[in-house]
């Protein structure tokens, strides 16, 4: 599905490289989580594999599907399957929730040159999705995240996830800022959409998110590179343990 | 300082530039002659003007009109809502294409027809409220105005009106120099609703005087656009009662340049004022001005000024902006917010918002500000798919619909929006 190799990225404003040859590849249906340490390069990561400005790729490559997928700008690589959660989701005054959504999912349709869908069908689809993620109509009337609670921003990505139904999702630190309902509401979400076609891959700090969204793979990252890779237990481990003695060990 | 000599020549040759208007009674007479006066007193507008030195007044103020080319395809706006349509060609009313000049609750006359007879109110207005607003700052292209307009609109309301009245100017011929002059008188406790939009002339000069009494309502919807060669001075005057509410909204798109003046007086407690704008230029061609001065002479008054300018390839916006409050208006609330948004370095936008207070009860707040898009904005829709025009476009209509949402009417503020959409999609990088 997602194939990261020898990434080194570095920021385009300064002299400071973030990514120090990051390799890693998720499989079809696989979910990974990626664990490490405050400026580890794993926020980074993701926001160079969904496109975001300010960053240089100056060696290595990541493909989706086979695609290269550096070169595309942002909503090309929507259409071609890549969705980022975000840590903060932006609050955008004036543009509606649902006028969002819809010009997204059909901005992504055209891209791949499928039919646009019809208001109605939209609106079907999206209060579907909606009231199993416990979000109400007054929240999509809503512009696109203004007002909304830290719990409600991040069901609404998981919304925006569900019906934009991406191959690739990358979520940066879904679990920050929620309470234990509200993580639980936003895992339920993501199972739902588990599938052998779609792949995720789940950055965090903690085991919390992943007693809940189940991972296949965890990969712990530090100082721009994946250091060490193994199964649930390595969250675990994490968990009781800390960083220090994989670092140390892997040092 | 002694003001150029220049000035005044270029006043004279302003006056010698227009026909004069049919003579119309003595007090008709007397109004014009004294318009006349005044701008022979202030002369011509120069850049060196205080209120002019972020638009250069030359192409208003030059004896010759230059061609104005303009889009014939006129976007139709306001066509699903239910109005009288009155049609002027080039500054001249066309009967043979308006509606009816009737409306419940309403008298609408030509200004020549009005000029001509004794009418008390009419005499009242007439140049009055253009010439209270020469004070403190200079309207020349007003007082111009007054002095030579011979067409027209004269416009009492006496009750509520069932539907707007909607001006449509028409622009036919290439070089036309036309100059309009309406009169609107509220009665008390009348609503009334005034819509404009179209090209009107090469080169346009116009004033509506406004005289709001005592608990009624003034509602106004302006669309400027199409035509690129535009150069166009408008001047609203009003002056609000007790309990009365006056509304203003203008869209203004393209044109060479569009000076939109509106001078707002509170005589009466407890009134209200917006007056609105949105304005989106693409291009060096592009210069629009806003200037709009509101003073509070009365208690308890509350006046809002947005204005909110899109620009891009070196296209100039203006704003100028006052608030002046009078020792007795206590209590006055005050608001004023200016934006510019440049979608690239190379277009300009210049704001002087401007308070004067003399009374010590009072709440007056004002902000200016001028940016790009906000690419953290831009990065979330396009990451979900959107493609990046269509992004800007909504950040661009998010960032105006401020203005827009001062529309009372829905209908009418839907129809502004689907013209700015309109626009945006044929204008974009």
């Amino acid at each position: 599905m997602l194939e990261i190799k020898n990434l080194h990225v570095k920021l385009e404003e300064e002299d400071k490289q973030i990514l120090k040859g990051v390799d890693l590849t998720v499989e079809p249906g696989q979910v990974a989580a990626i664990m490490g340490p405050n400026g580890s390069g794993k926020s980074t990561l993701s926001y160079v594999l969904s496109g975001r400005d300010g960053y240089e790729v100056t060696d290595g490559a990541a493909t989706l599907l086979g695609e290269d997928i550096l070169e595309l700008e942002p909503e090309e690589r929507a259409a071609a399957g890549l969705f980022l959660a975000f840590q903060y989701p932006v609050e955008i005054p004036g543009v509606g929730n649902m006028t969002f959504l819809r010009t997204a999912l059909n901005g992504q349709r055209k891209a791949r040159g499928e039919e646009e869908l019809s208001a109605a069908d939209f609106l079907k689809l999206v209060r579907e999705k909606a009231k199993a993620l416990k979000i109400d109509a007054d929240m999509l009337k809503r512009p696109v995240n203004v007002g909304f609670s830290g719990g409600e921003k991040k069901r609404n990505e998981i919304l925006q996830m569900s019906v934009l139904e991406p191959k690739m999702c990358i979520m940066d630190e879904t679990d920050s800022g929620l309470d234990v309902d509200a993580m639980k509401l936003v895992a339920d979400g993501v199972n739902a959409l588990r599938d052998a076609g779609r792949s995720f891959l789940v950055i965090t700090h903690y085991q919390r998110l992943l007693d809940h969204i189940k991972p296949d793979v965890v990969h712990i990252m530090a100082d721009g590179k994946i250091i060490k890779s193994g199964g649930p237990e390595l969250a675990l481990e994490v968990e009781t343990n800390g960083y220090a003695d994989i670092l140390a060990e892997v040092a | 300082m002694a003001l150029p000599a220049q000035k005044f020549e270029a006043a004279d040759g302003l006056l010698a530039r227009h026909a004069a208007p049919e003579a119309g009674a003595v007090w008709a007479v007397e109004a014009r002659d004294a318009a006349a006066a005044r701008l022979r007193a202030m002369g011509a507008p120069m850049r060196r003007d205080e209120y002019w030195k972020f638009t250069n007044p030359a192409a208003l103020t030059i004896a010759a009109t230059q061609a104005a080319v303009f889009a014939v395809d006129e976007e139709p706006i306001f066509d699903d809502i239910d109005r009288v349509k009155v049609v002027f060609v080039d500054g001249v009313l066309r009967r043979d294409l308006s509606d009816d000049l009737s409306l419940e609750g309403v008298e609408i006359e030509t200004l020549g027809e009005a000029l001509a007879k004794d009418i008390h109110w009419a005499r009242d207005l007439f140049g009055v409220l253009e010439a209270r607003g020469q004070d403190p700052v200079d309207r020349p292209m007003a007082a111009l105005n007054t002095a030579v307009a011979g067409e027209g609109l004269v416009i009492r309301v006496t009750g509520k009106a069932p539907k707007p009245l909607s001006l449509i100017y028409v622009h036919e011929n290439e070089t036309s120099d036309a100059v309009l002059h309406h009169l609107v008188r509220l009665e008390e406790g009348a609503d009334f609703t005034l819509l404009e939009n179209g090209p009107a002339a090469a080169r346009f000069n116009k004033v509506v005087e406004v005289d709001v009494a005592d608990g009624a309502a003034f509602h106004h919807v302006r669309a400027q656009g199409r035509d690129h060669e535009r150069k166009t001075a408008t001047h609203m005057f009003a002056r609000l009662g007790e309990e009365s509410a006056y509304k203003s909204f203008t869209l203004t798109v393209n044109g060479v340049l569009t000076r939109n003046e509106q001078v707002i007086e509170f005589t009466g407690d407890n009134a209200a004022a917006t007056v609105a704008g949105a304005c989106a230029g693409d291009g060096d061609e592009f210069h629009h001005d806003d200037t709009v001065f509101v003073t509070h002479d009365a208690v308890n008054c509350e006046s809002r000024q947005v204005f909110k300018k899109v620009l891009r390839n070196g296209a100039v916006g203006v704003f100028q902006g006052k608030i002046l409050v009078q020792p007795d208006a206590q209590k006055t609330d005050g608001y004023q917010i200016s934006q510019g948004l440049l979608l690239d370095d190379d277009s300009q936008f210049l704001a002087k918002p401007e308070l004067e207070i003399y009374a010590d009860d009072v709440a007056c707040s004002h902000g200016s500000t001028c940016g790009g898009v906000d690419e953290t904005a831009m990065f979330y829709l396009t990451s979900r798919g959107v493609p990046k025009p269509e992004a800007q476009d909504m950040l661009v209509l998010a960032f105006i619909d401020e203005a827009i949402q001062e529309i009372e009417d829905e209908a009418l503020a839907d129809d502004i929006r689907d013209l700015l959409a309109g626009w945006l999609s044929r204008h974009r990088a």
